[in-house]
């Protein structure tokens, strides 16, 4: 089958690949592109791991099909930190011990970053509404909980 | 025993031990946080193949024929694997420490066991193209009568599941058809119990379900060798097992790995790499091989169904003086880690608590279920909660508070384990009293002053008189008083030696006096004493074992 170009900023730089139809978000990001970041997990939107921002939207890279991410600007867990600076959701997550695996990190970290670019001082609740859709097999969800929140109000304390 | 020896390399150590009771960043959480930890999946390789597979959908069948022309000319194919293309297509995980025979094909040929067994591999360039090519093979099957319960499976006549146990029962030490365990005289002391209560629990297999699912890639090495991105939990097992079945030497292997995306017992089986590796040596390409999430919950091993039978013996005052345990373990259709995973049950029968009397019997049995394998605890786990929903039966039967019933029961240090060891830092006690007081449970004062540091040992630590079965087997006399040697517990008695008389049922000795529950009557006065107990065995550090040696039940094969 016939290939498609699609063109679209990924991380802030612009990139231009040859894509299947039916290829996904996922693997044009990973196989394609080389950015390993977002995971595989389920292929059905279920577990979440393949997490992307999408214009600044939580998306299902898994469920995502290339060829409609034309101009978009796409966001992945190696874009978070700036240089050297880590974002401080990343640093929170740290701070927190917001990972056991690591496998389901680069997606949640995404979800999170979605929620606090829009709502930058959510409560617990809207934080669990927010993640909802990643699955944590190693089931740490209360250190992920409190790192956000606790990234949440650091960033209110930077901007205060 | 365990000898800390703070001498040795003194200068290049700080030895005061001042890391536990603070936080400690990991030293892989900057990777996970920046994403550049490496998966074994996050590896970019020019050229790389995709594998797929076909899978019987039968739970049970023969083959009778497979025709792989249209997958081979299918566009992007650039391989088919068969069964016998696998230089040793039939291996047994635990082979590589000498427990259980071959029983398991890395590619099905004559027969498949289970739905979702992998028949034919496909390699291509795109996963689009190997799915597609998946379908294109043409298996005419047999399908053969099935036996999904451990207990049907275990009849005369059953269908035979797995042709190299025929029973249906994977053979301990190539003749056992169960591992067995025998303390003491059951019989006996559930004739002098108060109560017998008799239960059956059962749990059914679950799915570990890591966010990462099995995988591998494989790739070339330009010296000759391959290197293998692998997600397996035990990655020099998997080495092993993987040189075993494409019969290469170990050392032509590169296996990279050790980052696994959630484990927890699922990824010891090396059920990707034998094929994915093959796949390179044969196409001289990088193989790339994961299982989709179906796959994973279809082939890829679950915690395997298990059943107890549990019967205890209790007295009115709450001293458990008899336990009688039938367990069957569903192994599904191959070994596995099933047969491993029945050893630590037995070990583990008569739980965390001293019981004089004690029978169990574990059974691994083959039926058309997706194997089993490992998961956290696996082989204890299940007997476990068994015993702990009997725990509570039996206070309520008795009328006793739960918590004081087993703390009354609790073993204590010093006490000798029905597997004939004695118990070492023992806790059950102070565990009780804890969540007691977390709780705001009331504990009686006895309760709370017990401890598992005294009244255990003693008449506790001797091994009782113990029945032989009418093949006149388990216990071997000599050891009877002595704790720590390694009995093997199945070892025929010396011809020449008397069987020990069936003893007559003796009450356990009351728990130590300080630590009484005087609520509790005290042990008939007219009970014949006890055997005196052994002198206490000398504190000289005993011989040092091979990790091997102390679980030489498992790992070496007795005729």
């Amino acid at each position: 089958m016939a290939r498609m170009p699609v063109q679209f900023r990924l991380n802030g730089s612009d990139r231009a690949v040859f894509v299947e139809p039916a290829e996904t978000l996922l693997g044009t990001i990973r196989r394609g592109l080389g950015d390993f970041a977002p995971k595989f997990g389920c292929g059905q939107g279920t577990c979440g791991v393949c997490t992307v921002l999408v214009d600044g939207e939580p998306r299902l890279g898994c469920l995502t099909l290339s060829v409609t991410c034309e101009g978009r600007s796409i966001e992945t867990a190696s874009g978070l930190a700036d240089g050297p600076t880590l974002h401080p959701l990343q640093a929170a997550f740290m701070e927190h011990f917001a990972a056991q695996c690591g496998f389901c990190t680069p997606g949640m970290l995404m979800a999170a970053k979605a929620l606090l670019d829009r709502n930058p001082n959510p409560t617990r609740v809207e934080v669990v509404e927010a993640i909802a859709g990643n699955v944590c097999r190693c089931t740490g969800y209360e250190p992920i909980i409190n790192a956000i929140l606790a990234a949440a109000q650091q960033r209110g304390v930077r901007r205060a | 025993m365990l000898e800390f020896r703070k001498d040795l390399f003194a200068d290049e150590r700080d030895d005061n031990l001042n890391v536990i009771g603070k936080g400690e960043q990991r030293q892989d959480m900057l990777g996970h946080v920046t994403g550049r930890t490496r998966f074994f999946d996050d590896h970019g390789f020019d050229g790389l193949l995709h594998l797929k597979v076909v899978r019987s959908p039968h739970h049970h069948a023969r083959i009778r024929s497979i025709d792989v022309t249209a997958a081979e000319r299918a566009p992007g194919v650039k391989r088919v694997i068969r069964g016998q293309d696998v230089p040793l297509n039939k291996n047994t995980l635990l082979s590589l420490i000498d427990f259980g025979k071959d029983d398991e094909p890395t590619l099905a040929v004559d027969k498949v066991r289970y739905k979702g067994e992998p028949i034919v591999a496909i390699i291509a360039d795109s996963e689009a193209e190997a799915l597609a090519a998946v379908k294109l093979v043409r298996v005419s099957y047999d399908p053969l009568p099935t036996v999904f319960d451990v207990q049907e499976a275990l009849k005369p006549g059953a269908v035979v599941v797995n042709e190299t146990y025929p029973g249906n029962y994977f053979e301990y030490h190539d003749k056992y058809d169960h591992q067995k365990l025998r303390f003491g005289d059951v019989e006996a002391a559930f004739r002098t119990a108060d109560h017998v209560l008799e239960e059956r629990y059962q749990m059914s297999p679950i799915e570990h379900a890591s966010t990462e699912t099995n995988g591998t890639i494989a790739a070339p090495e330009t010296n000759n060798r391959y290197v293998v991105h692998s997600c397996a939990q035990g990655l020099f097992f998997s080495l092993g097992t993987t040189a075993k079945i494409l019969a290469l030497e170990s050392n032509r292997l590169h296996f990279i790995g050790g980052t696994v995306g959630g484990g927890f017992g699922g990824k010891v089986d090396s059920l990707t790499e034998p094929l994915a590796v093959l796949g390179a040596i044969l196409t001289g390409r990088p193989v790339r091989y994961v299982l989709g999430r179906e796959e994973e919950m279809q082939f890829a091993s679950p915690r395997g169904a298990e059943r107890h039978v549990i019967k205890d013996g209790v007295m009115r005052d709450g001293r458990i003086v008899a336990r009688q345990i039938t367990s069957y373990f569903d192994a599904g259709a191959y070994t596995r880690l099933t047969s491993y995973g029945v050893v630590k049950c037995v070990a583990h029968m008569p739980g965390p608590y001293t019981i004089p009397n004690v029978r169990g019997d574990a059974y691994c049995v083959f039926t058309n279920r997706v194997p089993a394998t490992a998961m956290r605890g696996f082989g204890v786990t299940g007997v476990d909660f068994s015993i702990e929903v009997q725990m509570d039966k039996l206070a309520h039967l008795v009328g006793i508070d739960p918590m004081e019933f087993r703390i009354l029961n609790a073993y204590r240090d010093g006490d000798m384990k029905a597997h004939r060891r004695v118990a070492h830092n023992t806790a059950l006690i102070e565990c009780v009293q804890v969540v007691a007081e977390k709780v705001n449970w009331p504990l009686s004062e006895t309760a709370r002053r017990a401890s598992s540091l005294s009244g255990g040992g003693g008449p506790r630590a001797a091994i009782p008189p113990t029945v032989t079965d009418e093949s006149g087997r388990i216990g071997r006399p000599e050891t009877r008083q002595a704790p720590p040697q390694l009995t093997p517990g199945a070892a025929p008695l010396p011809a020449h030696q008397p069987r020990p008389a069936v003893p007559v049922y003796q009450p356990p000795p009351a728990h130590q006096p300080a630590a009484a529950l005087p609520n509790y009557p005290s042990q008939p006065a007219d009970a014949a004493p006890l055997p005196a107990p052994a002198p206490p065995v000398p504190n000289a550090p005993a011989p040092p074992q091979h990790g091997a040696a102390r679980f030489s039940s498992v790992f070496t094969r007795r005729r």
